[in-house]
This record gives structure tokens, sequence and C-alpha cells, in this order.
């Protein structure tokens, strides 16, 4: 009988320096670096509502994100159950920004194509209107109705701000990031 | 006469427009002024966009508020999405010139410049600060007394609490209070700080987890007597009102708790019908609430 192998394949021994630089583009460097503190305390999965409906374990992510296993963190589905609620990150006896490691994990995971479709389709929306949830008929009728301007003076009345931001996403590589149709 | 600059974002004007309505109506009963900020966009939505790439999400967000910059005056709006996003955003660029190089950088190509000279207020800042509980108090036409009220704080109003600054995350009072003030009681309940389902991508991407949220809290709220639950997000209020209805087809069973945003609530207080305030545009019933009011 052959012996099942337990050794773990596919490590990415780099992976939790690529979250720190990836983060560091936005948030103080040394905030980030607080994610090698975590002792695998577990308050942060004890605060999490999400944790109470879904498979969704941050402290299992964390901790498979720090032994570089990169391929089995973003192939889970799970990753997209948190709703960034922050109620572990303000628990966390380390201070470690939990919340935003687990954005820029999601960034990291997008950048590797594991994006969802629904969430390709509202990219796509934003990239059309300029609005994640743009007005439609039945709303500017309520609009109109209300005594408001039917159409509000947002991206919707302008034409050349809606040109300002797609010129900004497609310079951030944005535009690019989100064509096709997704998982 | 203090001035601000309306940041509507998406849900606001393109969902709940009554909000909309009841906010420009509210401020200016108290003599505030409201300016439109012309072509702003979406946010972006933090846990959304923040979730797929943080870059855009900051480069859009600082194209917003140059916006108001332009105009001259502080920002207020009525999301904590939107609030979390802008005053993050504003947060981080005004604390690190070299970030804010980088980002003028993208936007010189739209021949804009973020400079850092605004502040973003939520609209409950403007309330309390503002105008003042106390002179709220003062005004009311038709305190809401024996209106029980679950107030829903949402989680990004005060959450990061080192970036918002407003103080404990874990028992705030400020909602409170405000419902308080109008002549309502706050009404104790379950989990009363657990977030509504909707945000980080969970309602795009898994409808079902996002409703499994909503459906405990507004549970809880029922079981502790509620005759409504009152919010300081338009998000949240989407994901109460609309997901409701949502739970109701989808579970046979029914979901029917009057959601209000806070202006309306405030609205109500100040002698408005529930129609000037575009309650009756809700998809939940109002009409258990109606009957309440005094």
């Amino acid at each position: 009988m052959a012996l099942k192998s337990n050794v773990i394949r596919n490590v990415t021994f780099n992976f939790y320096n690529e979250i720190i630089e990836s983060g560091a583009r936005i948030f103080p460097k040394d905030q980030l670096k607080r994610f090698s503190l975590c002792m695998q305390c577990g308050k942060c999965v004890g605060s999490c509502p999400s944790g109470r409906r879904t498979a969704w374990r941050i402290r299992k992510i964390f901790e498979e994100t720090r032994l570089g296993l990169k391929e089995k963190v973003f192939l889970d589905e799970n990753l997209w159950n948190c709703t960034t609620c922050y109620t572990c990150q303000e628990r966390c006896p380390r201070g470690i920004h939990t919340t935003d490691i687990v954005r820029i994990i999601r960034n990291l995971a997008v950048r590797d194509s594991h994006m969802k479709g629904n969430h390709k389709r509202i990219c796509q929306i934003l990239l059309r209107y300029g609005h994640a949830v743009p007005v439609n008929d039945e709303m500017r009728k309520v609009r109109k109705e209300l005594g408001l301007d039917e159409v509000p003076p947002t991206v919707h009345r302008y034409l050349g701000a809606l040109k300002e931001v797609l010129t900004l996403v497609e310079e951030t590589g944005f535009t690019k990031m989100v064509e096709g149709e997704g998982k | 006469m203090k001035r601000y600059a309306y940041f509507l974002g998406c849900i606001t004007p393109n969902r709940y427009p009554g909000i909309e309505l009841a906010t420009r109506k509210v401020l200016k009963e108290f003599g505030i002024e409201v300016l439109d900020m012309k072509g702003a966009s979406c946010c972006p939505a933090p846990g959304v966009f923040g979730s797929f790439d943080l870059w855009t999400w900051l480069v859009v967000a600082a194209r917003n508020i140059s916006i108001a910059e332009e105009i001259g005056i502080d920002i207020t709006l009525t999301c904590n999405g939107c609030y979390a996003t802008i005053q993050e955003a504003n947060f981080l660029l005004k604390g690190n010139d070299k970030l804010k190089r980088k980002v003028n950088e993208v936007l010189k190509k739209t021949g804009r410049e973020y400079r850092g000279t605004v502040k973003v207020k939520h609209i409950i800042e403007v309330l309390n600060q503002d105008i003042t509980l106390k002179t709220i108090q003062e005004r009311l036409k038709r305190p809401l007394k024996g209106v029980g009220v679950a107030v829903h704080y949402g989680c990004h109003l005060l959450k990061p609490s080192d970036v918002r600054r407003h103080g404990s995350t874990e028992r705030p009072t400020i909602l409170d209070d405000f419902v308080r003030t109008l002549g309502a009681e706050s009404i104790n309940y379950r989990d009363k700080m657990m977030c509504c389902g909707a945000g980080g991508g969970v309602r795009a991407g898994n409808l079902d987890v996002a409703l499994n949220y909503t459906k405990e809290k507004i549970e809880n709220m029922v079981e502790a007597g509620a005759d409504c639950v009152v919010t300081p997000c338009a998000f949240c209020h989407f994901q109460f009102d609309t997901g409701q209805t949502e739970l109701t087809e989808k579970l046979r069973e029914k979901y029917e708790l009057p959601v209000v945003f806070m202006t309306q609530f405030l609205g109500l207080a100040l002698g408005m019908s529930p129609e000037e305030l575009g309650l009756h545009k809700n998809r939940t019933q109002i009409q258990s609430l109606v009957e309440k009011l005094p």
C-alpha cells in the first residue's frame, strides 16, 4: 500500500511579502507588518458574523497565507464571504489590520484572475455608467414624483465626468483587469 | 450660513431617492445650504471595489473629493459605504505626501488635482455637531413618543476606529441619543452591532449569505418589539428594505419591519408627512409605523 504523502506542494514562500508590498501601495507598511504578529488566538473568528453562517475562517486563511499556501487561499470561495465589518480588526489583541489584509489578499486573488462572475458584472456596470448601482426608468419616475431632478447631478448628468472616470480606471489598469466573464 | 457639498453616491439617488429628499429638506429646515457635487461618481464602494483593486479605489475616491475642493466646502453624505471610502481616502492622502503625489500623477490626466483641503462629515456628524441635538429638540413639532426604534449603526460609520475616530465601536450611543432626542425609544436587541450583511461584495457575490445576516438582524429587532429600524446608511437601508422583500419571497414568511433613514425619522419629528419624506416609496410596508405615529 502506497503511503500518502503529507508534504505540502505549491508553496509560495514569498506570499507574505507579496501581501505586505501590495498593501504598502496604499497603507503604511509598519502597520501592515503587524500581520506577522498573529498568534492564531482566534478572537477574529469568534467575533466574525460571517463565520457563524459560512465556512469563512479568517484565522485559517491567515495561517495558510503565512505558510505560503497561495493557491489554496485564492481558490477558497469563502474568501468572498467577509462583509468587511471590521469587528475582528477592532478586537485583534495584536492590533493587526485584519480587514485590510483581507482586502489586500482579495486584490491579489483578482489580479491572479480569481474573480466571481457577479463581481465582474458589477465592475462592468461601473465602467458603463460610473455608478455601481445606476439609475433606471422606475427610479427616474420616482425621483420626478418626489420633486427631485429626474437624473441626479452625478456622472449620470455630465458626460465629461463619466469620461474622466473612464480615463482614470483605464490608467490604473482596472479596465483591463475586469474584462471577460469571470468565474 | 453653513454649507455642505452633498456626495450622493449610488444607492441614495438611484434606489432610495427618499433619503436624498429628506436630507435636503431637513438640512434646509436648519439653515444649512446643500450644494451638488456635479459629476461625482460611485465612491467607489470600499468593500467591493476596495476588494478588487485598492489603487483604483483610492484614485477614483480622490477625484470625487477634488470636486468638493473645487467648490471649496466640506463634504457630507448619507451612506456608510461612501463615508468609508471618501473619509478613509481623505485620511490616507492627507497623511502621506508621497501617496498624494502618486495619485495626482494619475488625476492629472483629467486635469484634476487632490489637494487635501476639505473635511468629510457623515450626516450624523452634521446633525450632531453643526445643528446639535439641543437645537433639534427645541424645533420638534411631533415628538415621536411611543415609537420603539431598533437603531442600526452599520459597520463603516465607526470602524475602523483608528481612521474614523468616533470612539467606542462596541457600545456607541450617538444614534441612540439621536432617536431619543426625537422622543422615540431606543430598544435594546440581540446583536445590535452586527452587520446588515450587504458589505464586502457579499450582496453582489453571495446573496443568500447576505440575506441570512439580514434575516437574523430583523428577527432580533422584531423579537425585541421594535416598530421600525432607523439607519444612518443608505446601503444598510437598501439591504433591510429590499432584503426583507427578498426574504419574504424566498422563505414564504412575512418580513415587514419598516425601514427609516435617520433624516427621514427626523423629518417625521419635524412634522413632515411620510410622503413628503419619500417613505411611501420603500419596498417594505410602512403602514404599521404610520399608525404608531403620534
